[in-house]
């Protein structure tokens, strides 16, 4: 007897719901305790919400909870193949890049890898302190041994914060320019940016094998494509209305408007996305590392697995000073911008 | 008057709101700009606007804020689209053209300089100047040059590879001129140009713009809330309230004859020595002969100031007004004495402020 029979009862609905009743349905506790034949009196108190399944109690011929998951993933099973075929090509690029890039900061020797970073923090921030600060934290890493994890971590992250700059930014124009694309993307955005960075593995573990670099990589831009995405169309609203307009009153076409005007007046924003953008993709670079990312995650990864707390820690420790060095770097290339356009 | 006129404005409606076109019946009906925006909730921004605006001639357009001023110049180079009405500029409809003809318009026909400066920070005071060649497509080299030599016309020489923002306002709106300048377009409109410049600096503005005008003759559309500010720059004064043009004409006119008592208000406060010439007040030569008794000639553009100053404020003497060394009329002081005062100083006015 179940709470919710009236319910069935009184609609007229008795027959409809012992017709949808399957004899071999999978058995609950609840229905278990129920054969043991103690029955307790029921009162208000343990009135259950009328929730699948304990509409289901009532009548067969209603859906379970667990069906509604188990749909859910046999939807995603049953398009799967679809998916795949479409995504798969489409994305293979992105495990070629992610491997030439891999396979060449591996085997770059040091003395080579150190003078070509030294090179790119300078036209960066065009600043000595700062490519000394850099190179000590790198120096620092390869004299614990970690030099091959950390570089393996930045090779991941140049490439996937380049696609993102690459993707984000014309998608962040592209919703300046149209309200109702704005309004259709924040939305989508606000998802991929509370969605928690675990569950953007689940489906492509489906999709993808987990030997392939793009698992990894579509996970990665997917999450730290939002800030580029979100500043640049930010950016280039705030754009000032009186510097626009007179772009307009000086017959600039649109393109003028969008690279004379528009683009470097938005710079600080978009530069501002794009250090957000890095950071976040050393966040998920971690995480990915339980889908076969190499890398310091990997060690992190160790630590948690073999219960090693120095090698987590020390791991830790190197993603942290990472962190800062390309924090750093992408805040002294924004200083650089913002020093050049403050009004 | 045997000059062209340049630029055209008839029967110019602007109503901002849903529906403009529905509105625009209302108030061709009649419906005033409170009751519009009461009942039909659309602001009526330009109302039945004529204004014909003379060829190398500055006309200014003055109001106080809300008159709808920033509009109309922005109604020129269309900016702002029409409710209804004509603009035509040489005698050709603007607002017939097609987007590839508006935007020749704005590159060759009109320049604009703006209240905010409105520079491009992230390029060189240069680079900002000879923007108006550059979207047209000038090569770099051309249009830097054509910008140093404008540059230098308005006092910023050496001033080239600095950015806007190491420049004081003064100096800003100095290349927002000298941008406009390079341009070479025979019209420019200029929004509350000097508006944001502290007094001093808008005196050797206006002088400058003045020094400018004589030499290059452009048709300048000028827009401003100072009364002084557009008395000093005005050939033609277009006085708008709230929406609609309360009287235009001659600066002195105006100032003699104002129709309104709003505009009356506005004058009573100006320092009329300053403002008016002698030309406005002399009783002309009636049959050629000049008066034995004057005390000295006087240049029918002399300010009254001028003539204070130089009869000491005997109000006994007269003079003889003299245009290009031919005399053309004689001025009693005792009439420049009257002219300083305002024909009605609104007490009501007087109160008020």
């Amino acid at each position: 007897m179940a709470t919710y029979d009236f319910l069935f009862d009184a609609l007229g609905l008795r027959a409809w719901c012992d017709s949808g009743k399957s004899a071999d349905g999978p058995v609950s506790m609840a229905d278990l305790l129920a054969k043991t034949g103690k029955t307790t009196e029921t009162t208000i108190w343990d009135l259950p919400f009328p929730s699948l399944d304990s509409l289901n109690d009532a009548c067969g011929a209603i859906a379970q909870s667990r069906d509604l998951t188990k749909g859910v993933g046999d939807g995603f099973l049953a398009i799967k193949g679809v998916l795949r075929f479409v995504l798969d090509p489409l994305t293979q690029p992105l495990s070629w890049i992610l491997d030439g890039t891999l396979s060449a900061f591996e085997a770059a020797p040091w003395w080579i890898m150190f003078p070509v970073l030294m090179v790119v923090v300078f036209v960066a921030s065009k600043s000595l302190r700062l490519v000394g600060f850099v190179t000590a934290c790198l120096a620092l890493l390869a004299f614990i041994d970690h030099y091959d994890h950390a570089m393996q971590t930045l090779a991941i992250i140049f490439v996937c914060a380049f696609l993102c700059v690459l993707l984000g930014v014309p998608i962040g124009i592209a919703m300046s320019r149209n309200d109702r694309l704005q309004r259709v993307t924040i939305p989508i955005l606000d998802m991929l940016q509370t969605l928690p960075p675990f569950v953007y593995l689940i489906p492509l573990i489906f999709l993808f094998s987990v030997t392939e670099p793009k698992l990894y990589g579509i996970a990665i831009i997917l999450y730290a494509i939002v800030p580029v995405v979100r500043l640049t169309d930010l950016g280039i609203r705030l754009v000032d209305k009186d510097v626009i307009e007179a772009a307009d009153s000086f017959g600039m076409t649109d393109s003028q408007k969008l690279f004379g005007v528009q683009i470097p007046l938005a710079l600080p924003n978009i530069m501002a996305g794009v250090n957000q953008t890095i950071m976040m993709s050393l966040a998920m670079v971690v995480i990915a590392s339980l889908v076969s990312a190499p890398g310091l995650g990997v060690l992190v990864l160790r630590g948690i697995r073999n219960l090693e707390l120095g090698v987590g820690l020390v791991s830790g420790l190197g993603i942290v000073l990472l962190a800062i060095i390309l924090d750093r770097v992408t805040k002294a290339a924004l200083d650089r911008v913002n020093a050049a356009q403050k009004q | 008057m045997s000059k062209k006129i340049k630029i055209s404005i008839s029967k110019l409606y602007k109503i901002f709101g849903q529906d403009p076109k529905a509105a625009l019946e209302h108030v061709l009906a009649g419906t005033g700009k409170s009751e519009l925006l009461a009942k039909h909730e659309h602001v009526l921004g330009l109302q039945d606007i004529n204004v014909d605006m003379q060829e190398g001639e500055i006309t200014v357009i003055m109001g106080l804020s809300g008159s709808g001023k920033s509009t109309l110049i922005r109604h020129l180079n269309r900016l702002i689209e029409p409710t209804s009405g004509k603009v035509e500029v040489d005698g050709r409809d603007v607002l017939g053209y097609n987007e590839e003809e508006l935007r020749n318009l704005r590159r060759e026909t009109m320049s604009m300089v703006f209240q905010k400066f409105a520079l491009l920070p992230h390029r060189t005071v240069a680079e900002n100047a000879g923007t108006t060649l550059k979207v047209r497509g000038v090569p770099r080299a051309t249009y830097l040059a054509e910008a140093a030599k404008w540059l230098e016309r308005v006092g910023l020489k050496g001033f080239g590879n600095h950015y806007p923002h190491q420049l004081s306002g003064g100096m800003q709106q100095r290349v927002g001129i000298a941008r406009a300048l390079t341009s070479n377009a025979p019209i420019m409109l200029m929004d509350e140009a000097f508006s944001a410049l502290d007094p001093l600096i808008r005196t050797d503005m206006q002088d400058l713009l003045l020094e400018l005008q004589a030499e290059l003759h452009k048709t300048i559309v000028f827009i401003t809330h100072d009364l002084d500010e557009a008395l000093k720059l005005a050939d033609h004064l277009v006085i708008l309230k709230d929406g609609y043009v309360v009287q235009q004409g001659e600066p002195q006119d105006i100032l003699l004859n104002p129709n309104d008592p709003y505009i009356e208000d506005f004058v009573s406060d100006i320092n009329r020595a300053r403002v008016l010439r002698v030309r406005s007040i002399m009783t002309p030569l009636q049959d050629g002969q000049v008066p034995a008794d004057a005390h000295g000639e006087v240049d029918f553009d002399d300010t009254l100031e001028s003539m204070i100053a130089k009869s000491g404020g005997d109000t006994s003497h007269s003079y003889v007004v003299t245009r290009d060394g031919q005399a053309v009329g004689t001025l009693e002081m005792t009439h420049l004495v009257k002219a300083l005062v305002p024909r009605a100083a609104s007490e009501a006015g007087a109160r008020k402020y």
